[in-house]
């Protein structure tokens, strides 16, 4: 590994957060790298930053501009995202049960007729899958996981669904992701689950960070229903994998 | 204990604060105060913490009755008509609701929202910090949505201080101002010059998501999907149809289309009170002239108790206020243009 890594490119978005972009595509390293300047961030914090966004490729870093200079923000910035990237030591793993097809997945039949194949392959192979949070974004909880595998790559839908079911695991473009709250979706719908990533009330509210593993796995529609009263009622559900 | 009641209101009208920003990172929005200035000057009228929760009132009139006591209140924002049982009070000042009176609200003219802040705030249940109203998230607190008639609000009893004035400077009615970025790049040099020279006008369908923006087709130049980036409140995005939408206080936190060009944060509530319909420009400055904006308006936040003045004692009917102040009734029935 080089000494130093290439500079992000600092973009102002506003006077009061800077978008550090290490890549404009959807990025594997640099979802790394954006994941690894968020912890730096954390752990050394820097006087002025007021919280972090990690997405896909950038980390939109949010300040008060009356205790911190763009230029001096940008230039710390640079200089902890150039330092080589230490290895994640504690990754957190989650293993989601997910309701696969039917009235919980309305769009799996589709999508294995689009790639030519069966619904079981389809979920054999999103259950083999071994996922990573890239970033939760758009609503509470909306958890955009990479590591989708090639066979599952498929362009959004044409017409975004206006209204689609809290608990939806979905696949979209290169990703896959769980979203927690019922709302618009553009992505097909393989399955539900009855894990919160978002929970008033709970302990913890929000369920996952980025950086965090997801593995799924298969539940038939009446243990979705038993998770679901259990989760209702406070239950993680989801399996904690000790790091 | 008093209360408020929400006796009439409009669409667009919910609890409001300072929000809970420090959860985007999970997808929450931080929400809060379109106007934050007019929510800070409305707070430090009645002497609360300047981001206290008030109720932001929309562009639709509205009425508020004091019930079970006396409620201290102050008025700032968009300018509309104000009255205590008919009789005219002035914005941007402190009145007392005895028992039983209403305060009744027009329509806004110039300007959108107003602040009603209550003195020592009201009854509820703060998540992440903040009784603003977020709905899609089921946060808000005493009502987890916007307010509808009938609701009340618990609050103490008035004390009884003095009313106040507050002077808020004259309003900049120049161009909001903006920074490029940070994905102008996606945009010809053509198109934003166009969005820098065009009159826009705040479309009737905007809300506290986003403000859509009516005026010339903006194009991209290479489509205007994006890789999902993080978003503020101001960021200017322009979607596959051209028109351009702008992030407001319950954004999505994350957003895929390019971002043209952000709205500063010394502007932003200056911004969020045009009126759907009005023309107004956009220009762009540096980062270290909209930094130096940012300074001065945190200074205007931090110096606002000095902006406060008595009511003077001579523009009262002093009889009536003596009176007033032994009965628990209003001390605010000015005529708004006694001192103005």
């Amino acid at each position: 590994m080089a000494a130093t890594l290439a500079p992000p490119r600092l973009l102002p978005s506003g006077d009061a957060a800077i978008a550090v972009e290490f890549s404009r595509n959807v990025d594997d390293a640099a979802n790394q790298r954006v994941l690894a300047l968020d912890r730096a961030l954390a752990e050394a914090p820097v006087s002025g930053v007021t919280e972090t966004v990690p997405t896909y490729r950038s980390l939109l870093v949010h300040y008060d501009p009356t205790k911190i200079s763009f230029d001096a923000l940008g230039e710390k910035l640079v200089s902890l995202a150039q330092h080589p990237l230490r290895p994640t030591t504690k990754s957190r793993r989650w293993r989601i049960p997910v309701s696969y097809g039917g009235e919980h997945g309305i769009d799996l039949e589709d999508v294995a007729k689009a790639l030519n194949t069966t619904p079981e392959t389809i979920v054999a192979r999103h259950v083999a899958g071994d996922y990573r949070v890239a970033m939760i974004g758009f609503t509470p909880g909306w958890s955009y996981l990479s590591g989708l595998e090639k066979l599952l790559h498929m362009p959004r839908r044409q017409n975004p669904r206006l209204l689609t079911p809290a608990g939806t695991v979905s696949i979209g473009g290169v990703q896959t992701g769980v979203q927690c709250l019922a709302g618009p979706s553009g992505w097909h719908l393989l399955g539900r689950t009855a894990v919160r990533t978002y929970q008033l009330h709970r302990d913890p509210i929000f369920l996952l960070e980025p950086g965090d593993r997801v593995t799924f796995f298969p539940v038939d529609a009446k243990t979705f229903a038993e998770h679901d009263r259990a989760a209702q009622a406070g239950a993680i559900v989801a399996e904690l994998i000790a790091p | 204990m008093s209360k408020l009641v929400i006796a009439s209101i409009g669409p667009a009208s919910s609890v409001q604060d300072g929000g809970r920003p420090g959860s985007q990172r999970y997808g929450l929005t931080p929400s809060g105060a379109m106007d934050r200035l007019a929510l800070a000057a409305a707070n430090t009228l009645v002497g609360n913490g300047l981001f206290a929760a008030a109720v932001e009132v929309g562009p639709f009139g509205a009425a508020f009755t004091a019930r079970r006591g006396a409620v201290r209140i102050a008025l700032t924002g968009a300018s509309r008509s104000a009255d205590i049982g008919g009789h005219a009070v002035a914005l941007d000042a402190s009145m007392t609701l005895a028992d039983g009176e209403t305060l009744t609200l027009g329509l806004a003219r110039g300007g959108s929202f107003s602040y009603l802040a209550i003195e020592g705030s009201f009854v509820g249940e703060p998540m992440f910090g903040s009784l603003a109203v977020n709905a899609r998230a089921g946060l808000g607190s005493p009502y987890p949505r916007p307010l509808q008639p009938g609701d009340e609000l618990l609050t103490a009893t008035a004390s009884g201080a003095a009313e106040q004035r507050i002077e808020i400077p004259a309003i900049d009615t120049g161009p909001i101002r903006v920074l490029l970025g940070p994905q102008d790049d996606e945009f010809a040099d053509d198109a934003k010059k166009l969005f820098l020279e065009a009159e826009w006008k705040i479309s009737a369908t905007s809300d506290r998501m986003g403000y859509r923006l009516e005026g010339p087709v903006i194009r991209h130049l290479h489509g205007h999907n994006i890789v999902s980036d993080g978003t503020v409140n101001g960021s200017i995005q322009v979607p596959g149809n051209g028109a351009p939408i702008v992030l407001m206080p319950d954004r999505p936190t994350t957003g895929g289309y390019p971002k043209i060009a952000t709205v500063i944060s010394a502007d932003f509530g200056r911004f969020a009170q045009i009126p759907a319909g009005t023309g107004f420009r956009f220009k762009t400055v540096s980062i270290g002239e909209a930094q130096d904006a940012a300074q001065k308006f945190a200074e205007l936040l931090r110096t606002l108790p000095d902006r406060l003045r008595a009511i003077e004692s001579f523009d009262l009917n002093i009889e009536a206020l003596q009176d007033a102040n032994v009965a628990g009734s209003a001390v605010s029935a000015v005529d708004a243009g006694t001192w103005q």
